[in-house]
């Protein structure tokens, strides 16, 4: 199969789609000539044309309510935040506009919109322009929430994100821009709230988004040098949440640990230790559960501090010694 | 009778772009003594920008904004303001900062990834650069409010650019500073260009000046690139605010000759032959020099030495930023909060803890 980056992947699922569907467009600041902050969508003004990559004024509260309006017509409105950070300007048209008008309206109106946002530290952006807050709209009834990991996923999932009936967040991660994989050359979908389990184990179970699950997998491959199988799990998307793969799996290794890059309080690997606490898996444990997630502290400026902010892979291998070890 | 908009919001010159004096408005005010203090100011921040972005390529500092082209703009303005006044950059106006007495080697190690290099010296009341676009807008009409209510007798001015006259902060921050009635100078440095974004494409009004008026408060239009022009306006609109009323909006067109930043290529999306025309035309630099030149101001010894000092300086900061240790992976802790909080506390615990025993 081809390989391509998980930005070309990004970038193709939505030329694929508009190529088919008139009602696709995009809109967002720097989208045009300049092809984005990051280069998603460069080349695209030229093949659709301004009015159907609308370049916008600095406006994210105007992008995303006027998304709402459109959408509200029947039209697909892609809109592309420059910084994730940024949705704190578009929050009232997301939170209290697109996620509720359908219920509000009698289920009526229909908001079916993408908001297509690149998060995450690493890029040495600073506090303001590095965050993870997946966890605020995965708090929001009406809201979808994905977060892909690989080029593979980003394709599908944003295919199934466009045709989606409601309005789906789908975060992007600056580092994992560049990362390659295969991908089809055809249009494919992946349900959202299908959990993909990225590699099998029998010692642990960890749970891991976006680009923590590359790190997983890395800190995976080290431990089986030391005898330890662990099982990495994406749930690719947030909300919902495929409970049932996450279920199964804790069923089988008996131990639990869940990664993300986001403020370890209040983020969504709460809601993930929760699911478990809760369901039948929670007899099956072996040891406490672990959460692993950003300090809390604002990203710093600093490069190498930036790091220390995160979870790294040394920081995934101590916390499955321990939770192995655990007696 | 002419009443297009830009009829109404003419751009107001002093010195033209051949160094002429256009008008005699500030003719007495216009000395010797005042032209080498805006040449001394200008010349160093240019020297100062070129040093940003060849310390950026040499990878001794992080992503540098560079600002060339806006220094008359920037040192028009932070002249006009006193001691104490307030000061919100953007990103793009180290060379305002460092013309109102911030610490060069302070700005140099904000850029190279230290936050303490937001830190202003002792008594002056600048703001970290602001990056999330027009969000100081508001903070300056804030600090215009508080000192209007205890009766403190200081401006506060604020930068901003073309771009950021799209978000509902502008528009806000207007509103406000005009019913509350503030000393607050939004000063907007229109560049032309937010990022890759054209101004035409950005706003269908002429000018941003013309925005003033559905706040009802003075919006004037300067030729940014001549800071005599630049000075006095800021001066008028310092001074109405000082007495008591209220706040003004000054547009001043100027142009920024490099790339947005220095991760930035601008040839993608814009013509840099203008930029190259526009300098040619319209540079401060020049300007002020051939204005001093047809005054008689103009001493070539007086400005070698001007320019070395100003290297010295520079040359000086940064050796200073340079002997900054690498920071602490404690500091990652400090200032979250006030005073320190127990799960900050535990957590700082919990993290040496696992660091000491890999
Ligand atoms: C709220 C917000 N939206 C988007 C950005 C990304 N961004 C950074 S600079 C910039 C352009 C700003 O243009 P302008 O206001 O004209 O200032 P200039 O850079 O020209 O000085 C944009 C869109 C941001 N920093 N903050
Ligand atoms: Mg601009």
């Amino acid at each position: 199969m081809r390989e391509i980056t998980y930005l070309e992947a990004v970038r193709e699922a939505m030329s694929q789609e508009m190529r088919k569907n008139d009602d696709v467009f995009i809109l967002g600041e720097d989208i045009g000539v300049y092809g984005g902050a990051f280069g998603v969508t460069r080349g695209m003004i030229e093949e659709f044309g301004p009015e159907r990559i609308r370049n916008t004024p600095i406006s994210e509260a105007a992008i995303a309510g006027g998304a709402v309006g459109a959408a509200l017509t029947g039209m697909r409105p892609i809109l592309e935040l420059q910084f994730s950070d940024f949705i704190t300007i578009a929050m009232d048209q997301i939170v209290n506009q697109a996620a509720k008008l359908r219920y509000m309206y009698g289920g009526k109106g229909s908001v079916p919109m993408v908001l297509r946002t690149p998060a995450g530290s690493g890029t040495g952006a600073a506090a303001q322009h590095s965050q993870s807050l997946e966890a605020w709209v995965a708090h929001i009834p009406g809201l979808k929430v994905v977060q892909p990991s690989t080029a593979y996923d980003a394709k599908g999932l944003l295919k199934a994100a466009i045709d989606d009936e409601n309005p789906v967040i789908f975060y992007e991660h600056k580092l994992l821009y560049k990362t390659k994989g295969d991908v089809p050359e055809e249009q494919y979908s992946i349900p959202i709230g299908k959990a993909d389990i990225k590699r099998e184990g029998k010692d642990v179970t960890v749970v891991a988004t976006s680009i923590m699950v590359h790190k997983a997998l890395e800190a995976a491959e080290e431990l089986e040098k030391e005898g330890i199988d662990v099982e990495v799990i994406d749930p690719r998307t947030l909300v919902p949440l495929d409970e049932e793969t996450i279920v199964n799996s804790v069923k089988k290794t008996g131990r639990l640990i869940v990664v993300h890059e986001a403020v370890k309080r209040g983020g969504f690997g709460g809601e993930i230790a929760s699911v478990i606490a809760e369901s039948e898996a929670f007899d099956y444990l072996d040891s406490p559960i672990k959460r692993l997630g950003g300090l809390p502290i604002p990203i710093p400026y600093n490069p190498n501090l930036e790091k220390a902010a995160v979870p790294q892979v040394p920081d995934i291998i101590d916390a499955v010694k321990e939770t192995v070890r655990f007696k | 009778m002419n009443t297009s908009i830009e009829s109404q919001f003419p751009t107001y010159q002093i010195i033209d772009g051949e160094g002429n004096m256009v008008n005699d408005d500030y003719k007495s005010e216009i000395t010797e003594e005042l032209a080498r203090k805006f040449y001394e100011k200008m010349i160093f921040a240019r020297l100062f920008d070129r040093k940003g972005v060849n310390l950026q390529r040499q990878g001794r500092i992080g992503t540098y904004v560079p600002f060339e082209g806006q220094e008359a703009a920037q040192i028009g303005s932070a002249l006009a303001l006193e001691d104490g006044d307030w000061m919100f950059p953007t990103y793009r106006d180290h060379g305002a900062t460092s013309a109102f007495g911030h610490s060069l080697k302070n700005i140099f190690l904000y850029w190279r990834g230290f936050i303490e290099g937001c830190v202003p010296p002792e008594g002056k009341n600048i703001f970290p650069p602001a990056v999330p676009i027009a969000s100081q807008i508001l903070h300056a009409t804030g600090t215009a409010w508080a000192d209007k209510k205890k009766g403190n007798d200081r401006v506060s001015l604020v930068y901003f650019g073309d771009g950021a006259t799209s978000e509902g902060d502008f528009h806000e921050g207007l509103n406000f500073a005009s019913v509350f009635n503030v000393p607050a100078i939004f000063f907007n440095q229109n560049n032309g260009f937010a990022i890759s974004l054209p101004i035409n494409k950005q706003m269908k009004s002429k000018t941003i000046a013309q925005k003033a008026l559905a706040y009802d408060i003075p919006g004037v239009r300067v030729d940014g690139n001549d800071i005599f022009a630049v000075y006095f306006e800021t001066k008028k609109a310092v001074d109405r605010a000082r007495n008591g009323e209220g706040p003004s909006l000054i547009e001043a067109l100027t142009w920024r000759y490099g790339a947005h930043t220095t991760t930035d290529d601008p040839t993608k999306y814009r013509d840099q032959h203008e930029s190259h025309e526009r300098r040619e035309k319209y540079d401060p630099m020049t300007r002020l020099e051939k204005f001093m030149q047809k005054q008689g101001y103009w001493d070539e010894e007086w400005a070698e030495e001007v320019q070395k000092d100003a290297s010295r300086r520079l040359d000086e900061a940064v050796e200073e930023m340079e002997k900054v240790e690498k920071s602490d992976e404690a500091v990652m802790f400090d200032y979250v909060f006030g005073t320190d909080v127990w799960p900050v506390e535990e957590q700082k615990q919990a993290f040496f803890a696992d660091r000491s025993e890999r």
